[in-house]
């Protein structure tokens, strides 16, 4: 039966072409706009590190001025000073810890044909690699001697190996940064990250990282960060005086297998700012906080206000597309009345008349689906196009290509519910009357 | 025109009409919030940055090294780029309107202030920015060149005169007599003179919430090996002078990277995306929701007429004239919409409301919502024209006929 009431629904479709665009073209715009909007929402904010997001930690300390706060809601820096992230690591207290920083360094080739360039990347601990997990091409990430040691190492990712050795392993070899030679112990492979969610503050859909460097060997050079510093108060002369100040330029994570571990280490915290703060550090009130993975996407708006708001009026301009639909339906099935009379006079129950009609409207979603995932990829082409930022997260995937499908059939099925509700009601005798 | 007719043929088909009225509603609530969020984007983008943007560029160098001498860079690139043709003014500064990049600070009145009196951008310059950035120094004198002192990166600006924009003047004597008057540029003295007021310099972040505030400090402070310098082309020489620079420059020192060059309309641009695109965003939004209802209006309009052709013909039979049909369906039209518009005007001051307590927008100023009625009657008439023209056309004969 449900096959001849899908022949039945086609036929009757394309004997009303005008009526049957309109709903199709009307539901295709809703599906478009809401699952384009939802699509760059979903990628945006969804969880990155799904297995382990909920271990890992980012750390805050409120060192800020006694008279001021750092955000005007009392939340504490978004990063840490330097004295402060090499006290936690070398306190270790953590299962996994990194500090890290965005250092931007010039490449000088070895290959003469390739001009000198500049580069951005991440000074960082070693366990940044066993945190964050990014997958290696060759070799793997250094050493915590290598760390300790301060030593002239590097993990290349995968593009700039490509741009440097044409994809070859260069595990051993070494490349030029900066007048000074690293020696290359890691190549990572296609790392697709949709947001780098381990430094929001420099950018969440910012190019990714194109080099690793050790900490330790960066401070040695006296590298300071590219990305944001923020100090308030004078810093003092000198790189010694920026080391010792209270200004925040680094981030810093840390790795807690279980809630006990995570409790633990509120604790420690607690007690090193205590002791800080004997030392004239840290006039504020107490506010450490170790938000994880996504409650700190959260608290740093990775999914702008501008996408939550396109979001809410492409849902509501799907509602006005599928009130449309109801409308429109209920006259085409109203126009029907005839035939339905002559379909219940000659025996069809309610049901039957009911289901032959629901049917009809879930062609009408399905064709509407179909215009709408068209429309869908032409949105989120339109998205990058007006977004150059958001490469990584305009894309549609398998699940939202069945969202959008399952979205359009259950949408323009709830709003053929109604007027099918009133085709089947129909009563055979006024309709057979002349 | 007799209403009530219209009205008990109304009544017999609530549920239309109350699909239509949802339309017209929601419509009106969407499109008053998108228009206004539209022109608030378009107010943002459209604010001066105080300079020349339409001939002046930006380029950085980098060195390598630890041997690489950065003082004697700059001041060489200096002098080769002042004496190339079409040159018309060049600076080195830390950063540009616009650029997103930079430095700002608190200034205060008096020594060990609890809280600074006005934050502030920092372009850290040398004495031929005002004519670089080509802004109108509307007090005071430029700096001369021996006030250009030299800085290590790292140490405290401590600038003995500095020049700032006409908002942070007033920001911080609201009684208009900054000039020559001294502030603290950090907790402690020395206190820095402002010698000279220009009228408009952006800082470098455009959301920034005091984007007019910023201060110009004399200074060679190389950040690092890099540097940035701010070039001005003689009037419509822009982009033979931005080639000319970046060859030069690359040829004249090879120990060092010559950035991208970005001319000040790129900046711009590039710094008012994210605006840009949520008014193209929302314009097709309103474009493709007026549309959708306004066929909608015209299906169901036209179903009303086939329906209701047979009283139509009745009525014309009985003397109603082709004007009357098409009034009682301009008149129906203008009912229904009405009965939506006024639910809409609710739902609009909703969401607005909603947006107002979820991202901190102003309040939907009153006249949307009266200009939204407008514009929603004329889309209703215009939508209900094609059928209501059609019914008008419909024969008295048709009474007669019996299907």
């Amino acid at each position: 039966m449900f096959s001849y009431y899908l022949q039945l629904g086609m036929r009757s479709l394309r004997r009303n072409p005008i009526l049957t665009a309109l709903m199709v073209v009307g539901i295709g715009l809703g599906i478009a706009a809401s699952m384009t909007t939802l699509t760059v929402m979903h990628l945006m904010g969804s969880d990155p590190i799904p297995w382990k997001s909920d271990t890992l930690h980012y750390v805050q300390l409120d060192n800020w001025s006694a008279d001021d706060s750092f955000y005007d809601d009392g939340r504490p820096p978004d990063q840490v000073t330097y004295r402060d992230a090499v006290a936690l690591m070398e306190a270790g207290k953590a299962d996994k810890q990194a500090a890290m920083f965005k250092l931007a360094l010039p490449i000088q080739p070895e290959n003469k044909d390739l001009k000198p360039f500049r580069s951005l990347g991440r000074v960082a601990y070693t366990d940044f690699f066993g945190m964050f997990e990014p997958p290696f091409q060759y070799g793997g990430p250094w050493s915590h001697d290598q760390d300790a040691s301060h030593e002239r190492v590097v993990v290349l990712g995968k593009e700039m190996n490509e741009k440097l050795f044409g994809g070859q392993d260069s595990v051993g070899r070494t490349v030029r940064m900066d007048d000074i030679d690293y020696t290359i112990v890691g190549v990572l492979d296609d790392w697709k990250l949709r947001s780098r969610y381990y430094d929001l503050t420099n950018g969440a859909f910012a190019d990714p990282d194109e080099f690793f460097m050790p900490f330790t060997t960066a401070v040695d050079l006296k590298q300071r960060s590219s990305g944001n510093n923020s100090c308030w108060k004078s810093p003092g002369d000198g790189w010694d005086a920026y080391l010792d100040s209270d200004c925040v330029w680094m981030q810093m994570w840390v790795q807690l297998d279980t809630p006990a571990r995570l409790a633990e280490y509120k604790s420690f915290l607690d007690s090193y700012v205590n002791e800080q703060k004997k030392l004239g550090r840290f006039p504020r009130p107490l506010n450490n906080r170790l938000l994880d993975v996504n409650e700190w996407m959260d608290d740093q708006e990775v999914v702008s206000r501008d996408v939550q708001v396109q979001t809410g009026l492409a849902f509501a301009f799907l509602v006005v597309c599928l009130v449309n639909t109801i409308g429109l339906l209920l006259a085409k099935f109203t126009r029907k009345s005839g035939e339905i009379g002559l379909r219940r006079a000659l025996g069809a129950s309610r049901r039957e008349v009911f289901n032959q009609f629901l049917i009809e409207s879930g062609v009408v979603g399905l064709s509407g689906g179909i215009l709408g995932l068209a429309l869908t990829g032409l949105g989120l082409l339109a998205v990058r196009a007006l977004y150059s930022e958001y490469k990584t997260v305009a894309h549609l995937d398998w699940t939202m290509i069945f969202v959008t499908v399952a979205l359009a059939i259950v949408s323009s099925v709830l709003a053929g519910v109604y007027p099918t509700w009133r085709a089947c009601r129909v009563q055979p005798a006024a309709q057979l009357k002349i | 025109m007799e209403i009530r007719p219209i009205f008990s043929a109304l009544m017999r088909s609530k549920v239309s009409m109350i699909l239509i009225g949802v339309q017209v509603a929601m419509t009106l609530a969407i499109v008053c919030n998108a228009l206004f969020i539209i022109g608030q984007r378009l107010d943002h983008m459209n604010r001066p940055s105080g300079m020349n943007e339409t001939d002046t560029f930006h380029l950085g160098s980098s060195g390598f090294g630890e041997g690489f001498n950065a003082r004697a860079t700059i001041r060489e690139d200096l002098a080769l780029i002042r004496q190339l043709p079409g040159v018309a003014a060049v600076t080195v500064t830390n950063s540009v309107p616009m650029s997103e990049g930079g430095w700002s600070t608190g200034l205060s009145l008096q020594p060990k202030q609890k809280t600074s009196t006005a934050d502030t951008a920092i372009y850290i310059v040398d004495d031929h920015a005002l004519d670089t950035f080509d802004v109108n120094l509307i007090a005071g004198r430029n700096f001369k060149p021996e006030e250009i002192a030299d800085v290590n990166f790292g140490d405290r600006l401590q600038p003995a005169s500095i020049i700032v924009t006409k908002a942070l003047a007033d920001k911080l004597f609201p009684d208009g007599d900054a000039l020559g008057k001294s502030i603290y540029m950090g907790e402690d003295p020395p206190t820095s003179t402002i010698v000279g007021i220009v009228d408009r310099l952006q800082q470098p972040w455009m959301s920034s919430s005091s984007v007019d505030n910023s201060t110009l400090v004399p200074a060679f402070m190389p950040y690092g090996n890099s540097s940035r310098y701010l070039v001005r082309a003689e009037p419509g020489r822009r982009d033979e002078v931005m080639k000319l620079v970046e060859q030069k420059l690359a040829d004249s020192n090879t120990s060092r990277i010559i950035g991208k060059v970005h001319t000040m309309a790129e900046t711009r641009n590039d710094a008012y995306s994210g605006d840009r695109a949520m008014a193209i965003i929302l314009t097709a939004v309103i474009a493709a929701l007026l549309m959708v209802t306004a066929l909608g209006i015209v299906g169901m309009a036209s179903f009303w007429v086939a329906q209701r052709t047979r009283q139509i013909g009745t009525r014309r039979a009985l003397g109603a004239s082709k004007r009357d049909i098409l009034r009682y369906f301009q008149t129906e039209n203008f009912i229904i919409t009405t009965f939506g518009l006024l639910v809409g005007a609710v739902l609009a001051y909703a969401f607005s409301l909603w947006m107002m307590q979820s991202y901190q927008s102003p309040r939907l100023p009153w006249y949307y919502v009266p200009v939204g009625f407008l514009c929603l009657w004329a889309l209703g008439q215009l939508a209900v024209l094609g059928p209501a023209m059609r019914a008008s056309r419909v024969p008295p004969a048709v009474a007669t006929r019996s299907v």
